[in-house]
């Protein structure tokens, strides 16, 4: 990639990163959503980019994650178990003291993740035969299926919801507290994907994504490469999921599977940046999110018709995304060597192929 | 779930004809958006997600003739002309311009269109669930243990009128034949001189037409919202994956199966699960498929 500048742009990064929330103390939780989405958009990008498997479902582990670790923190330090405080519909506040709190959220990120994995796994048994567009079709219905499932299950409040145990401490402490999660989560899924896609992992996906079939006869396991893929992804998914909840406070369908949104906007956002390159998603989300958060502040009503927009002309007039139109404009800065002597002499005898 | 079940066969059998009755009503609106569906996915190999606004903005434009107090032909005779000229206008915009893409791009592509009409829906109209109300009578029968409002006898009607006239027209009509040989294969058709891009610009006219006559008798029958038509999206998809590709009469007929299907659910494990059962329908046909696409396939693991 962009060997050079990358010491740049990781500096940039690192230093929005760090100053972001001091500079911007009233911005924290929004630079914070955005960390959040530059994760969902890059471990979106491992399927959708990288593999092929174009995925309108990953916003189900968020959901699942969510709930999981809702489930997983108010049953460990309360007596009443999560039936009693779930039917008690929000009334009942357990005081938890700060170590409770903590080791229960530590406890509800993890489970929340490793239970996103292993449900990954189960899905991926029916899901990886379908190809192209039918699986884009089955996992968004997997999605939906979970959200209305997930709605007549009582045990997790059902319709009605579940309020997440209150955070110790004030609100400034709270923001900051969560924005370093968000970007610690962002960071460690950035550089394990960097890492996985120089080795044979990446190279195997990729071989994937390019001919299934060949890359199967040349004896590549590509069930165990996929099941892998979608793990990662359903692993940070289900993590971050665990945080927005406990970001969000209150939990209920919309605010576990929001298809329509977050679900959309990774798919978005990887499709603006690039798909199938390691900066494209990173790039896709910090655009996606400072359009999004203006057409919020300045456009009132109208910005869903603003975003429904932006999707439209990004995926009909656009579709290289950033990344991609960079690396056709300055295919030598990529390590694309371009050749033109022979480019010339190919267009002289008109046998451009 | 036991006493439903028992209600349903022990108690009173008669309940069957009402969810029947209700199913069929319910299928044969699924079963025009669902055979617009399968027209050009089948012949421009778009898939619609917007499909299920397309109905709902149908509903809407019904919703505010009727309440200009115009009779019901003329109401389902102007939504039509204008979704038709609607559809063709994103035709131009938009599906132009991903018609030769991959498939994914037009799903998303078209799922940023449902979110954009949505939401334009949503300032127009306001978020308020809404119904034409026809004030027509409303039929008992077997005692009052069955209730067929009349409303809903005229708009099965209709459809089954607009159903036989697409029918007739994809068959005879000289467009219908350019559609079908377009769909057979498109360069072909070219070579003999069919307008393809003509052809692609009417099919999904056409399909918006359809969608919008499916969506005055949902505001008939029913209610609309902004916000329930990837309802109706999932089951148009699911509709025509169960169907399979190509298959234009099959489209209808799970039209009223996955109609009744879901009428069933929603009196057995209650109305709850009614809008989880056609996306289960959906993913169940999907892994049916991969199984007996299975045993062809040898895979390397």
């Amino acid at each position: 990639m962009i060997r050079s500048n990358n010491f740049f742009i990781y500096g940039a990064l690192g230093l929005l990163g760090i100053f972001g929330p001091i500079v911007f103390p009233d911005y924290t939780l929004t630079i914070a959503y955005l960390w959040m989405m530059v994760l969902m958009a890059s471990t979106w990008d491992i399927l959708g980019g990288q593999m092929g498997y174009n995925s309108l479902g990953n916003i189900l582990f968020f959901g699942i994650g969510m709930y999981i670790s809702a489930i997983v923190q108010v049953s460990i330090f309360y007596e009443g178990g999560v039936w009693e405080y779930t039917s008690a519909m929000g009334s009942i506040k357990p005081e938890f003291t700060n170590s409770e709190y903590f080791i229960g959220l530590g406890l509800g990120i993890i489970c929340a993740g490793i239970v996103a994995l292993l449900l990954s796994i189960v899905f991926s048994s029916f899901m990886f035969g379908l190809r192209g567009p039918y699986f884009a079709i089955g996992s968004l219905g997997l999605a939906i299926a979970a959200a209305e499932i997930t709605i007549t299950i009582d045990y997790v409040g059902g319709a009605s919801g579940i309020s997440m145990p209150l955070f110790p401490g004030d609100i400034e402490f709270r923001s900051t507290f969560f924005y370093i999660l968000c970007f610690i989560m962002a960071t460690a899924a950035h550089f394990l994907l960097r890492w996985l896609y120089s080795t044979q992992f990446g190279l195997a996906i990729n071989a994937i994504r390019d001919d299934e079939d060949k890359a199967e006869a040349m004896g590549i396991p590509t069930l165990v490469y996929k099941r892998i893929g979608w793990g990662i992804a359903a692993f940070f998914m289900g993590c971050i999921g665990a945080v927005a909840g406990n970001m969000a406070g209150f939990i209920d369908k919309e605010v576990a599977y929001p298809i329509p949104t977050f679900g959309i906007f990774m798919v978005a956002m990887v499709l603006l940046g690039g798909k199938g390159t390691l900066w494209g998603p990173v790039l896709g989300a910090i655009i996606f999110h400072i359009i999004k958060e203006t057409t919020w502040t300045y456009l009132l009503n109208l910005q869903w018709v603003a975003l429904g927009l932006i999707l439209i002309i990004n995926i009909v007039y656009f579709q290289q995304g950033i990344m991609g139109w960079l690396q056709d404009k300055f295919p030598e800065r990529f390590g694309v060597v371009v050749d033109t002597e022979t480019l010339q002499s190919d267009q002289k005898s008109g046998e451009v192929s | 779930m036991l006493d439903n079940l028992q209600l349903l066969f022990v108690w009173a059998p008669i309940i069957n004809i009402q969810i029947i009755l209700e199913g069929i009503f319910v299928g044969a609106v699924f079963a025009l958006s669902a055979y617009g569906l399968a027209l050009v996915w089948g012949v421009m190999n778009i898939k619609n997600l917007a499909q299920g606004d397309f109905v709902i903005m149908g509903g809407y434009l019904a919703l505010a003739l009727s309440s200009a107090s115009v009779p019901l032909p003329f109401i389902v005779l102007i939504v039509t002309s204008v979704m038709f000229v609607f559809g063709w206008c994103v035709y131009v915009v938009m599906i132009k311009r991903i018609i030769d893409q991959d498939m994914f791009v037009s799903l998303l592509a078209t799922f940023g269109l449902s979110l954009l009409l949505q939401q334009v829906m949503n300032l127009i109209f306001g978020p308020e669930v809404q119904t034409i109300d026809m004030q027509l009578p409303v039929y008992d029968a077997f005692d009052n243990m069955v209730t067929i409002p009349s409303s809903k006898i005229i708009s099965l009607v209709m459809a089954g009128i607009i159903a036989v006239c697409v029918v007739l027209f994809m068959k005879k009509s000289r467009t219908g034949q350019a559609i079908r040989a377009t769909a057979q294969d498109a360069r072909a058709a070219r070579v003999l001189g069919i307008d393809t891009d003509r052809v692609y610009a009417f099919t999904f006219a056409f399909n918006a037409a359809l969608c919008g006559a499916a969506g005055v008798l949902v505001s008939i029958i029913w209610v609309i919202q902004p916000f329930y038509g990837i309802t109706y999206s999932v089951r148009t998809f699911a509709i025509v994956t169960a169907a399979g590709l190509g298959n234009l009469p099959a489209v209808i007929g799970a039209g009223f199966g996955i109609g009744l299907f879901e009428k069933y659910t929603g009196m057995i494990l209650g109305t709850a699960y009614e809008v989880a059962a056609p996306v289960s329908i959906l993913l169940l046909v999907l892994i049916w498929r991969q199984i007996s696409m299975k045993r062809n396939r040898q895979v390397v693991q």
